[in-house]
């Protein structure tokens, strides 16, 4: 509406557009230069394409595997199918992130071959799926334990679950009632449909109680990525925060928890989660439409078999 | 008309016929996009108020992975970023205004404006990270706030960012004030200061207006900066101190949500009709707009 009544006046309508127009051309400068590195990664990831078929191969042989889904895995994803095309030319992966809904939506819709979730898919993703026709098929590939961080200055060194779920909940307001220093507490979290804030919620901040309906304070800040955990972490002496093992950096401190009172603190680190003293910690799926076969079948069976050498390189922890 | 253009001399320019045709369309089109634009958003956005009972849509709680989907918090996290935001852009964009057209020499202006113009053009996300790193830290250490990443936070990276907008129409309207009237104020014997805010501010004044309009519009409309500077803490911002607390505004649930959302469901619906508000927000913001240059058009002669 307002744009029509501008038009009707010279001056100011004119440079105003022009002024539009050198914005819209900044715009598409810069589409054009992301579109390009998007299509730069693409060519990457798919070098077994342009590869000439080896002897006793065809052309059809080179088969597309599509793998979307997590943010938590995507690294560790990417990491797999780099590899596997090192080893096995002729089949191309292609991995996206996006989140575990995204990529579970993708398989739902049937336009990918495996999708990757930190979480399990919910009932009525799967009536949804069935609804579709696809039956989902699940893998486990490998395991996360979730450290609770805060900044390096904080003299607090340990926390029963109990604990968290206060300062969670809001009921813990200041560092003192834990044993620290007399300073607000400023509660971080991912969104809230981040597998990993589901996973915190119903294991630690509900103490693992199904029938419990606590919800995290809602003064707790929702960070968008593991970046913004980490940067507030690290620069912030009020702040907590918890994310996954990968993501804590040396300017993060890992706090040693512990599930009941009586102890013991464990710290996170991948002998802990698999000897399962280290009590926060989850499995990260794939999912196929269906039992896989054929080449997701191999690559799957690689996945959870001589992939595992690459797990605990990215801060995951390997199957046992 | 297409005839009477392409026929000029009696020879059929079919170039020229092609080129408006082209234009033609292209115009037509952008309108039908826009339509269909809001046809989309209302068809996945009109479900919400079907599968959602007002008691919830309009509560305080937002917690969308247990099914409470209250709207309040977020709207008026969007209010408070927007509307402070805006209190500290409109004096010290209207002023920069005054000072590039009426006080600052040629050359000051020469440099001036197209520095201005590059300032629009710095991607939201660089500012959001600058805000993170260098603002949030600076503010929770001087405000002595909990955490920098506060709805205050946030209003200052929205000010600067539609300070651009607010500069180049309020001097565009300052522009448009006929040289005549600066003339008869200094023939009057008025001082500098007299004839700018007595005689050429007020002139400008729909323009003006305009500005803080189209600038409002830009920063309730703001995502990426919004969402790593505010915290999205989807706190209600009742209490005195709201505006030194972490806040979510509708942008931020709406673009942190919907990338992990299952198409079709209730939450997804909900997202869309975020989005439905937000649009009839800066539809209204944009109407009063309009209506502003239309009265001012009715009472004729002022720009």
């Amino acid at each position: 509406m307002a744009v029509l009544f501008l038009g009707g006046r010279s001056t100011f309508s004119y440079l105003w557009y022009r002024r539009l127009l050198a914005a819209g051309l900044c715009l598409f400068v810069v589409l054009t230069a992301l579109s390009g590195c998007g299509a730069y990664e693409h060519a990457v990831l798919g070098r077994g394409e342009d590869r000439e078929p080896g002897p006793g191969q065809t052309v059809e042989a080179a088969e597309t595997i599509e793998n979307k889904g997590s943010d938590t895995l995507v690294n560790l994803a990417l990491a797999w199918a780099e590899r596997y095309m090192e080893l096995y030319p002729d089949v191309r992966i292609s991995v996206t992130g996006g989140g575990s809904g995204t990529g579970i939506a993708a398989l739902i819709n049937g336009t990918v071959d495996i999708a990757n979730a930190s979480r399990q898919m919910k009932p009525e993703e799967i009536e949804a799926a069935e609804a579709n026709g696809v039956s989902p098929v699940e893998f486990v590939v490998a395991r996360d334990a979730i450290a609770v961080v805060v900044h390096p200055s904080n003299p607090v060194d340990t926390l029963t679950f109990q604990q968290i779920a206060d300062i969670y909940t809001g009921k813990t307001t200041n560092w003192q009632e834990v044993g620290g220093e007399d300073r607000p507490i400023v509660l971080l979290s991912r969104e809230s449909n981040s597998g990993t804030y589901v996973y915190f919620l119903e294991n630690v901040v509900r103490l693992g109680e199904g029938d419990s309906n606590v919800l995290f304070s809602p003064g707790t800040l929702l960070m968008p990525s593991s970046e913004g955990i980490t940067s507030e972490v690290s620069q912030n002496p009020n702040a907590i925060g918890y994310d996954g093992l990968g993501y804590v950096t040396h300017e993060q401190k890992v706090i040693a928890v512990a599930s009941n009172a009586d102890g013991p603190f464990v710290f996170p680190a991948v002998e802990t989660v698999n000897d399962g003293t280290y009590p926060i910690s989850r499995p990260l799926y794939m999912y196929t439409a269906g039992d896989p076969s054929g080449q997701i079948a191999t690559y799957l069976t690689w996945v959870r078999g001589d992939g595992q050498a690459l797990v605990s390189e990215l801060g995951f922890v390997p199957l046992q | 008309m297409t005839d009477h253009h392409a026929l000029t001399d009696g020879k059929f320019r079919w170039a020229e016929f092609v080129i408006e045709a082209v234009i033609r369309v292209l115009g037509f089109s952008a309108i039908g996009f826009v339509m269909l634009i809001f046809i989309f958003l209302l068809r996945e956005g009109m479900p919400t108020f079907l599968e959602v009972g007002p008691a919830n849509l309009f509560g305080t709680r937002w917690y969308p992975t247990f099914d409470l989907f209250g709207t309040v918090p977020l709207i008026l996290g969007s209010l408070l970023v927007t509307v402070t935001a805006i209190a500290m852009a409109l004096p010290m964009g209207v002023a920069t205004a005054v000072f590039v057209r009426e006080v600052a020499p040629n050359w000051a202006r020469e440099i001036l404006k197209p520095m201005i113009e590059v300032l629009a053009g710095i991607p939201s996300v660089v500012l959001g990270f600058f805000g993170m790193t260098i603002v949030a830290p600076f503010v929770r250490e001087r405000l002595g706030t909990p955490t920098g990443l506060t709805a205050f936070t946030g209003a200052l990276i929205l000010a600067y960012m539609s300070l651009p907008t607010i500069i180049s129409v309020a001097e565009d309207a300052l522009d448009a004030v006929p040289k005549s009237y600066r003339d008869g104020a200094r023939a009057m014997g008025a001082t500098e200061w007299q004839t700018i805010w007595r005689v050429v501010v007020p002139a400008a004044r729909s323009g003006v207006v305009t500005a803080v309009m189209l600038g409002l519009g830009r920063a309730i409309g703001e995502t990426m900066a919004v969402m790593l500077v505010t915290g999205n803490a989807a706190r209600m911002p009742v209490t005195l101190n709201s505006l030194l607390r972490p806040a979510r505004t509708m942008t931020a649930t709406v673009a942190a949500e919907m990338g992990e959302v299952a198409q079709g469901s209730v939450h997804y619906h909900v997202l869309f009709g975020i989005g439905l508000i937000l649009f009839l927000l800066t539809f209204i913001i944009n109407l009063t707009a309009a209506v502003t240059i239309f009265q001012k058009r009715r009472r004729g002669g002022l720009r």
